[in-house]
C-alpha cells in the first residue's frame, strides 16, 4: 500500500527549486511545494507507476487576504488504483499570481484553471483557452478575491439590492 | 357567453355532446362583446415558453406532467419565443442571463405576459445581499404581470399564478381605443 | 415612476461582448460555420450554451459556455455560517438536494470532530431520505433523456412515479425539492409517525414500475437503434478528464465513493455496483450509462428497503430520541484544511473547507461539483460525430446547471 511517507519521498526529491513542508493541519494532508517545481512533481505523481495519481479531484485557490498577501492553490490528487489521496500545495504572492498549467497531464485541469483566472485573478501560464468561464467577459474584478467590491451597475443594470 | 346550462338542460343531456351542441344544434347565436369573446379565446389558450433556469423549472415540469397536468387550462409549453404569449421565468435571473432575457421577451410576440416564478426572480431570493452576479428581481429588465412567491413555488402555485393572469387577460381591453392609446403611450415611456 | 426607469435597454453589442463566441468569423474555413444551441433550449438541461463548430453535419468542436445560473455559492458561503450554508448547499443539485447535504453535514461534523457520536438512526435517516432522492434524481436524468430522443410517455410515467417520493420528503422535511433537512450534528425532525409503512409501501409500488419502465424505455429497441454505440466515452479519457459518477461506472470501472470511502452507514449495507458492460454495443455509450443509472434505482431501492428494516427494528423511534441532542450550539472548527467527497447522484461532490478557527464563517469553502467536472468532457467527446448524437450525448452526461455554475 502507499503511504503517505512515500509521497513525501518522492515529491522531495523530485523538487529542485525550494523547501518541501508538510502540512498536517490538513485532511487529506498537504504537501507544499515551491510554485516552479509544480509541474514537475505532477508529472512524476502522475507517471511513477508506485504512485499513479491519475485523478486530479479539484483544484482551490484560497485567498489569504490582503494583509497576508498571498494566495494558495491547493491540489486534490486521488489514485484509483492505490486509494489515495494527497493534496499539494502551492503557494503564491497576491498582486501577481502565476502558476503553471496542468491541462496537459489531467484534462480536468482545464476548467478549474479557468475558474481560478475567473474568480482570483490567478494566471496560468500555457492555459491552452484562458477566458473567464463563469462571469461574462467584460465583468470587472476577481470575485472571491477578500477585497472585492462589486461594481454599481452592469449593463446600466443595479448590482446591488 | 354567460349563459349557464340550467338544471333542466343537464337533465336531457343524454347523448355525448358538448355545451354548445346541446344549446345550438338547430343554429342560433350568442350575444356578446367582441372583446369578452377575444379575451376568452386568449387566456383559454395560453402558450408558455418552456423555458427553464433553475430548481423552479423542475417544479415547472411537474406542473405541467402528469400529477399537475397544465393542460386542463390549455396551456401547451411551446421551446420558440415567437410561438409563445407567456413567459415563466423560472430560477435565478444573472446578468450573463439578463441581456438573454431581454432578448427572448422581445421575440415574443404581442400581446405577451411574463409570470416571475419564484422568490429568486421575483427580488433575488435567498441571493439578495451577497449574489453579485445575481440580478435581484427580473422586473429590472422586463416588466412583469404575475409573481409567484415561493422557494420554489409548489405546483398549485405557480396554477394560482396561471388562474391570476387569466383573470388579468379576462378584465383586458385589445380592441377599445384605450387599448390603443396605451400601446402608443408604452411607445413614447409615458406613465398610464 | 416612469416606464423607462424600469425598463433595461439592451445596447446593440451587448451579447457579442459578455459572451463573445470563441470563434471568430474571420477564422472559420470556407465550409465551417458556427452554430449556437442554448441557453434557451429544451434539450440543454437548463441554462447551458454550446458553440458548435460544424462542417456540414459532422461537428468539428463543441466550446460549452456556462454561467448562466452562476448564484455565487462560494462567496455566500464565505459570508454566513456554517449552518446557514446548507440551505445553499440544497440549492447546488436541486434535483438531488438530500445528497448534498449529507455530503456536508457530514464534512463539518467530521470538521467538529462528532462525525462517530452520530446516533445511528440519525445516519440510516439520512442514507434512506439521501437513496429516495437518488432516485428522484436518475429519474429525472432517464426521463428527460427519454424526451429529449423522441420518446414521451416514460417521462410521464416517471414523473407520475416520482410524485409519490416528493411527496414523501414533504412529508418529512416540509418542502418539496429544496428540504434544509439534514442539520450539523442531526435532523430538523424525526420521521414523521408512519413515515416506514408508507415508504415501504411505496417500495412494493415502485419495483413493477421500474421494470415496466425498463421495458418501456431501456430496452426499447428504437431506444437502444438511438443510443448503443453513439457517444462512446473510453476509460482512460475519462479518468483523465476527472469523470466521476455514472458516466465513469459507464465506462467500465467500478469505482462508487460509496464503497470505496465506505462513509455514513454504507458500510453496513448490502448493495452492488453496477457498471456498464458494452451489452447492445461497445462499452461506455450512451445506453450504458442510461443502463447503468437503471440499474443503481434498483440498488437505492435495495438500500432503502435494508434502511427501512433497520429504522423499524434495532433503531426503532424512541420517545427520548431527539434528533437536536448533538446538534451543536456554536460551530466553531479548530482551524484547519478539510476536503469531503461523497458520492452524489451525478459523481463526486467534494467540499474544501479551510477554517480559521476563530470565526463561525468558513474561510473558503469550495464547492467540487461533479457536473461541472462531468460536462467539460463532453468537448473530447463530440468530435466527429453528427449534430443529432450530440442532444443524445448531452442527456446522458445529466448535467444540472445549479451545480456546473455554483
Amino acid at each position: 500500500m502507499l503511504s503517505f511517507d512515500q509521497v513525501f519521498t518522492l515529491v522531495k526529491d523530485t523538487c529542485t527549486h525550494g523547501d518541501v513542508v508538510v502540512d498536517e493541519n490538513a485532511t487529506p494532508k498537504n504537501i507544499r511545494v515551491p510554485a516552479e517545481d509544480l509541474k514537475i512533481v505532477c508529472q512524476e505523481l502522475f507517471q511513477n507507476s508506485s504512485t499513479y495519481f491519475d485523478m486530479l479531484s479539484c483544484i482551490t485557490p484560497i485567498d489569504n487576504g490582503p494583509q497576508v498577501g498571498t494566495l494558495e492553490i491547493v491540489y486534490n490528487l486521488y489514485s484509483i488504483p492505490f486509494n489515495f489521496q494527497v493534496g499539494l500545495k502551492v503557494v503564491l504572492p497576491r498582486d501577481n499570481a502565476e502558476v503553471d498549467t496542468l491541462t496537459d497531464i489531467w484534462k480536468t485541469a482545464n476548467w478549474h484553471e479557468r475558474e481560478a483566472y475567473d474568480m482570483f485573478g490567478i494566471k496560468v501560464k500555457g492555459h491552452p483557452d484562458l477566458r473567464r468561464i463563469l462571469l461574462p467577459a467584460d465583468w470587472e474584478g476577481h470575485p472571491l478575491r477578500k477585497d472585492y467590491k462589486q461594481q454599481e451597475y452592469y449593463r446600466s443594470i443595479k448590482v446591488d439590492y | 357567453m354567460n349563459d349557464m346550462p340550467t338544471a333542466n338542460s343537464r337533465r336531457q343531456r343524454t347523448n355525448m355532446k358538448g355545451l354548445l351542441d346541446q344549446r345550438f344544434e338547430n343554429g342560433g347565436f350568442i350575444l356578446t362583446k367582441l372583446e369578452d369573446l377575444i379575451n376568452w379565446a386568449r387566456l383559454s389558450s395560453m402558450f408558455p415558453m418552456t423555458f427553464g433556469i433553475a430548481c423552479c423549472a423542475i417544479e415547472f415540469m411537474s406542473t405541467g406532467t402528469t400529477a399537475y397536468d397544465m393542460e386542463r387550462f390549455g396551456m401547451a409549453p411551446r421551446a420558440s419565443p415567437r410561438q409563445t404569449d407567456v413567459m415563466i421565468v423560472a430560477g435565478t435571473v444573472t446578468f450573463k442571463m439578463a441581456e438573454r432575457i431581454k432578448r427572448l421577451y422581445e421575440q415574443m410576440a404581442e400581446p405577451r405576459y411574463v409570470v416571475s416564478m419564484g422568490s429568486c426572480s421575483n427580488c433575488g431570493g435567498p441571493y439578495w445581499q451577497h449574489g453579485y452576479h445575481v440580478v435581484k428581481g427580473v422586473d429590472r429588465i422586463i416588466p412583469v404581470d404575475v409573481y409567484v412567491p415561493g422557494c420554489p413555488p409548489r405546483p398549485e402555485a405557480l396554477i394560482g399564478g396561471f388562474l391570476k393572469l387569466q383573470e388579468k387577460i379576462r378584465n383586458e381591453s385589445l380592441v377599445a381605443p384605450k387599448a390603443v392609446e396605451k400601446l402608443l403611450a408604452k411607445e413614447e415611456n409615458v406613465v398610464v | 415612476m416612469s416606464f423607462s426607469d424600469i425598463q433595461f435597454k439592451p445596447k446593440p453589442n451587448g451579447l457579442k461582448l459578455s459572451e463573445p463566441n470563441k470563434f471568430k468569423a474571420e477564422d472559420l474555413h470556407s465550409e465551417e460555420m458556427v452554430i449556437n444551441l442554448g441557453p434557451q433550449h429544451p434539450s440543454t438541461h437548463g441554462v447551458l450554451r454550446l458553440e458548435v463548430l460544424m462542417d456540414g453535419e459532422i461537428i468539428k468542436e463543441v466550446v460549452p459556455h456556462i454561467g448562466y445560473l452562476h448564484r455565487c455559492f462560494e462567496k455566500h458561503a464565505e459570508n454566513l455560517p456554517y449552518n446557514q450554508v446548507i440551505p445553499f448547499v440544497d440549492r447546488l443539485d436541486y434535483v438531488a438536494a438530500m445528497n448534498c447535504e449529507h455530503i456536508y453535514a457530514m464534512g463539518v461534523e467530521r470538521m467538529l470532530g462528532i462525525a462517530d457520536q452520530i446516533p445511528k438512526r440519525v445516519e440510516y435517516i439520512r442514507v434512506l431520505m439521501a437513496e429516495l432522492n437518488r432516485i428522484v434524481s436518475h429519474f429525472i436524468a432517464i426521463g428527460t433523456y427519454g424526451m429529449d430522443i423522441g420518446a414521451f410517455t416514460p417521462f410521464f410515467w416517471i414523473m407520475r412515479d416520482r410524485e409519490h417520493i416528493l411527496r414523501m420528503l414533504e412529508w418529512a422535511s416540509g418542502s418539496r425539492l429544496l428540504y434544509n433537512y439534514m442539520w450539523i450534528g442531526g435532523l430538523f425532525y424525526d420521521l414523521p409517525v408512519g413515515f416506514e409503512e408508507r415508504c415501504s409501501e411505496f417500495v412494493n409500488y415502485i419495483k413493477p414500475k421500474l421494470q415496466e419502465l425498463e421495458d418501456i424505455l431501456i430496452n426499447n429497441k428504437i431506444f437502444v437503434n438511438r443510443t448503443a454505440n453513439v457517444g462512446i466515452l473510453p476509460l482512460d479519457l475519462a479518468i483523465n478528464c476527472g469523470v466521476t459518477g455514472p458516466i465513469l461506472r459507464g465506462s467500465g470501472l467500478r469505482l462508487d465513493l460509496r464503497k470505496v470511502d465506505g462513509y455514513s452507514v454504507y458500510p453496513e449495507l448490502d448493495f452492488n455496483i453496477p457498471i456498464g458492460e458494452g451489452k447492445m454495443g461497445a462499452l461506455g455509450d450512451c445506453w450504458d450509462r442510461t443502463w447503468v443509472r437503471m440499474q443503481e434505482i434498483y440498488e437505492s431501492v435495495k438500500i432503502i428497503e435494508q434502511c427501512l428494516d433497520k429504522l423499524t427494528k434495532e433503531h426503532k423511534r424512541t420517545r427520548d430520541f431527539d434528533p437536536h441532542a448533538l446538534v451543536p450550539k456554536k460551530i466553531r472548527p479548530k482551524a484547519q484544511d478539510f476536503y469531503i467527497r461523497g458520492e452524489g447522484s451525478k459523481g463526486e461532490l467534494g467540499f474544501y473547507f479551510r477554517a480559521d478557527g476563530k470565526s463561525d464563517v468558513p474561510f473558503r469553502c469550495k464547492c467540487r461539483s461533479c457536473s461541472f467536472v462531468n460536462l467539460s468532457v463532453l468537448q473530447e467527446m463530440a468530435k466527429g460525430i453528427l449534430i443529432a448524437d450530440l442532444i443524445a450525448i448531452i442527456g446522458t452526461i445529466d448535467v444540472v446547471m445549479g451545480e456546473v455554475d455554483r
